[in-house]
């Protein structure tokens, strides 16, 4: 074969290739691009100030709310987040400063595993250890079955972010006589602040959403839940009962509900990733 | 007190919440087929009394009596009785007995979506049975044009739709359908959740109506209601007596009225395909479960005056959401066996 | 992530800038480098404690069905909560199936966007998309179900002619449509996992050493060419890595499955055919089972599922881990 012939059916498949992938990234944006687009078409427009202020209405009646639903998510992510993000970002801290040999790759490995599991075996988990020994639903249960879905992810970006630290920034407090513990809490660990403030972000926006766990837990609640003993109503399952329901007036407020959860979802996404770039040209 | 404490002790008092000692929660959880009605009698009676609050979640019938079963819920709703096992299943749980108070009557309609047809199908036994069963498969089988002559139906295959939860729904229905069709007693058998032979599943009555309402050629079963709710068309079944009617709340009171002398005490009894010539085969009474004993003196208050008041007045607010009332020999019976919850 | 790709750290604060002032909780840390390496020892601990606390409670409460069915709960098909007759197998092979569905989707897409964003995108264009593609999968499932049952489910409908007509001569896509199927469930998975396989494929295409490229580029090979035989080589294994992970978040997946699956336990040849999925079923029927039986099986499904992922998660584990340790 010429060289030239060769070089044409080289430069031809790189054209292609490129081509390629880039048509499979246009697809790629465009499927989000819809969806979001969708989403807000619908759920903006149905959204009003009933929707954030009062509570549901029996079948049939307009003018209800999902405001003890907004609230409960809160109440939710709140009791998820004491709990997740402790005890995976502490977790993340011991492998990333003291963790090597068998122990810490069997932490690794389960907590691999743990983000695996369903969120629906988390619920029934949760539903088993809390909810049958109390015999009732309550917003705890929900809480701590989110929290335990927190810790793997808190775990890995924790661990991410410290190892991203460079290793002269310890060596340098080593060396002014801290000791270890100083070193990590008072050096390594406000470097990587941002980074960990960035997956504590993620994390919350990941759970939020999360439906499966709540079912059994959390239950849900006509009425706004009082402390945390009591179930509580959630937006993603709230969109999910109303979703499958046959009432429009049903329907227009799942969008709604879809769109604030997307929303709030996004907003603290962006947010995040602002911190994290911002601090990052501080930085340098 | 550094600023981060704060910022975390506002936020656990926020989260955590003055609890003001005056509401009483009451959870409850079950049927899917009363949910309107219930959740219009919990709010009457809210505005009525508002410290009390009955929360109420559709979960499906086989909900109901799990989560009754387990202690987590106050009460329970089903429209399919508990059985002797479940009832024994209970009382080993939690040490007492559960009562059956029925709450209001409602019948379960085939619903349909046959491309070309809007007038009102009759249905035979046999047909619903064949359709359900998988033997009958196509719209145009002579079980289902010799009732409806005069309507020209599709040579399509029938899509069957079905619960895919627990329900009471499914309970009434194939409670129907092993009356009237020995081979589905023998093959199928009752309960809130069986081994369909056909079909897909939709998750409450909204996922069953909205998957009809959404596929061509396809029939399922709802309430009654929600078959108005969603305008769809339902058919007419024929009953005991060989005449083709059609869900209403006269048909449904008396078919439970041609029941109701044979009532038992615990109110557990199946009245569907009775006989006399103006009843709708396929209705029931939906219960509430209700423990025989509740150890909180003001949920027990709470509970047994709201059934006092559901008995009454709450009956007057059934029709105008399409549900029967309790025939009034029910209704005394039912006075009188409040006494029973402790 | 990004934040020390140079090796030679800059200069970073002196620890004297870089303190915090010190509040007691910090002090009393400070104090010891035991309590310290105690306490977050615990934490990670805990990890191993809570997932065996879990694999437990699936274990005991899930005696009944074992003792009754043995293996057999894997191979039958029956599904029959009347007779108190239970098989996960129709449910082993939704779950399988919808994943796989996903994976033949998302993967051929994701990968060639990664490629693309990382290799050919100017790098503004390529951090933006980055930006969006990994907001899609912060979307919550059951909105992914939502648009599954308003939008996907009819889509579908309408393009089911052409598939047909198409595949319609092998059993795949043989049979009846009504739009809910394992199809439109996977689908809808393969839209949830495509985000994840785009990231990590992309960043770990990123973190292969430029010398590879300019090497590459040096010999005379086309932009193509040194992407394919000098980085994707040193980046298979962590792709690999994160298709394993994306599936294990695919199997697990339940919400916006069961709301466009059909929700019927039977196994069938065809893919249009409406099926059943393990996180599927425990969704739909486990509040509402009744009898301790019933109740079991659920939970020995959901121990059949976390065995799934343990099989697939430690695949994925050892891939990366062999990948960062291998090429370089």
């Amino acid at each position: 074969m010429t060289g030239s012939l060769l070089l044409w059916r080289r430069k031809t498949l790189n054209f292609i290739m490129l081509a390629l992938t880039g048509v499979c990234t246009v697809l790629a944006a465009g499927v989000l691009v819809f969806i979001l687009g969708y989403l807000f078409i619908h759920g903006a427009a149905s959204l009003n100030w009933n929707f954030f202020t009062k509570l549901p209405t029996p079948v049939g009646e307009a003018g209800g709310g999902m405001a003890n639903a907004i609230v409960g998510s809160g109440k939710l992510l709140l009791i998820a987040a004491f709990i997740g993000i402790p005890i995976g970002f502490l977790a993340g801290v011991y492998l990333s400063e003291f963790g090597e040999g068998t122990f810490a790759f069997a932490v690794r490995y389960v907590t691999d595993l743990l983000n695996g599991v369903p969120s629906i075996v988390m619920g029934i988990f949760a539903y088993t250890i809390i909810v049958l020994p109390q015999k009732h639903f309550s917003t705890w249960a929900g809480g701590i079955a989110l929290g335990v879905m927190m810790i793997p992810i808190a775990v890995r970006s924790s661990e991410e972010f410290l190892r991203a630290v460079p290793k002269a920034l310890r060596e340098g407090a080593v060396a002014l006589g801290a000791s270890r513990a100083k070193a990590i809490f008072t050096v390594v660990i406000p470097a990587a602040k941002n980074g960990i403030i960035t997956g504590v972000m993620l994390n919350i926006a990941r759970v939020s959403g999360e439906t499966a766990p709540l079912l059994f837990t959390s239950f849900s609640n006509r009425y706004w839940s009082e402390g945390l003993n009591q179930p509580t109503a959630s937006l993603p399952v709230m969109i999910y009962t109303y979703a499958v329901a046959p009432y429009e007036d049903w329907h227009q407020q799942a969008w709604s509900a879809g769109f604030v959860l997307l929303t709030l979802v996004l907003g603290v996404n962006v947010i995040a990733r602002l911190v994290l770039a911002r601090n990052q040209h501080v930085a340098r | 007190m550094s600023r981060m404490a704060q910022w975390v002790i506002l936020a656990v008092t926020m989260a955590v919440g003055v609890s003001s000692a005056q509401n009483i929660l009451i959870n409850g959880a079950g049927a899917t087929f009363p949910y309107p009605m219930y959740s219009k009698w919990f709010d009457e009676y809210h505005k009525k009394f508002p410290t009390l609050q009955f929360n109420y979640q559709s979960i499906g019938s086989g909900g109901g009596i799990q989560q009754v079963t387990q202690g987590t819920v106050d009460f329970g709703a089903t429209d399919g009785p508990m059985n002797d096992m479940q009832l024994k299943e209970y009382q080993d749980k939690r040490g007492n007995a559960v009562l059956h108070f029925p709450t209001v009557m409602g019948a379960d309609v085939p619903v349909y979506n046959v491309p070309g047809v809007t007038a009102q199908l009759n249905f035979t036994p046999e047909a619903l049975a064949g359709i359900f069963l998988g033997t009958i498969t196509k719209w145009n089988d002579p079980a289902i044009t010799g009732p409806n002559p005069g309507i020209k139906l599709p040579a399509n295959d029938i899509v069957v739709v079905h619960r895919s939860d627990g329900s009471g729904t499914t309970y009434i229905w194939v409670d129907y359908l092993c009356k009237v069709s020995q081979d589905w007693e023998t093959k199928v058998g009752r309960g809130t959740s069986v081994n369909w032979p056909v079909g897909l599943g939709g998750k409450g009555n909204e996922g069953v109506s909205g998957q009809v309402k959404q596929t061509p050629n396809a029939i399922g079963y709802v309430e009654l209601i929600f078959a108005r709710q969603n305008k769809m068309t339902f058919g007419k079944v024929k009953n005991a007596a060989g005449i083709f009617v059609e869900a209403s709340l006269a048909s449904v009171t008396a078919d439970a009225a041609n029941s109701a002398k044979q009532i038992p005490d615990d109110f557990r009894v199946s009245i569907t395909n009775s006989a006399g010539k103006d009843s709708y085969p396929i209705s029931s009474f939906t219960w509430l479960l209700i423990p025989s004993k509740i150890q909180d003196a003001t949920k027990k208050k709470a509970i047994t005056d709201f059934v006092k008041w559901m008995l009454t007045d709450g009956q007057a607010m059934a029709m105008a959401l399409d549900y029967a009332p309790l025939p009034k020999a029910v209704v005394a019976k039912e006075l009188k066996a409040i006494a029973k919850i402790q | 992530m990004a934040a020390s790709s140079t090796p030679l750290a800059t200069a970073g604060p002196t620890p004297s800038q870089g303190v915090r002032p010190a509040s007691s909780f910090w002090r009393r840390l400070r104090s010891g480098d035991e309590i310290a390496m105690g306490v977050t020892f615990l934490c990670a601990f805990s990890i191993l404690a809570i997932t065996a606390y879990l694999v437990w409670e699936l274990w005991i409460n899930s005696a009944l069905p074992r003792h009754q069915f043995g293996f057999n709960f894997l191979r039958t098909t029956t599904w029959d909560p009347v007779a108190g007759n239970f098989g996960a197998a129709p449910f082993i092979y939704g779950t399988l199936v919808t994943s796989a569905i996903a994976l033949v989707l998302a993967v051929p897409l994701g990968v060639g966007s990664a490629i693309f964003l990382a290799e050919f995108a100017p790098p503004l264009l390529s951090d933006a998309l980055a930006f969006l593609i990994e907001l899609l999968a912060a979307v919550p499932s059951v909105i992914y179900g939502l648009l599954g049952i308003f939008i996907l489910v009819p889509a579908l409908r309408v393009v089911e002619p052409y598939l047909k007509a198409a595949f319609g001569w092998t059993p795949l896509f043989s049979g009846p449509f009504y739009g809910v199927s394992l199809f439109s469930a996977g689908v809808v998975l393969s839209i949830m996992i495509v985000p994840f396989i785009i990231s990590i494929s992309r960043e770990v295409i990123r973190a292969v050493p430029n010398e590879q490229r300019e090497a590459a580029l040096a010999l005379g090979a086309t932009r193509w060419e040194t992407v394919w035989d000098a980085v994707l080589p040193f980046a298979s294994r962590g792709i690999a890595g994160s298709i394993f992970l994306a599936l294990a978040r695919a199997l697990g997946e339940t919400m916006a499955v069961t709301m466009v699956v059909g929700n019927d336990p039977k196994i069938k040849a065809s893919l249009l055919a409406p099926g059943y999925s393990i996180a599927a079923v425990i969704a739909n029927e486990f509040t509402e089972a009744t009898g301790e039986l019933y109740t079991q099986s659920l939970i020995e499904l959901g121990l059949v599922l976390f065995a799934l992922t343990i099989i697939i998660n430690g695949a994925a584990r050892l891939m990366l881990a062999a990948s960062e340790r291998g090429k370089v």
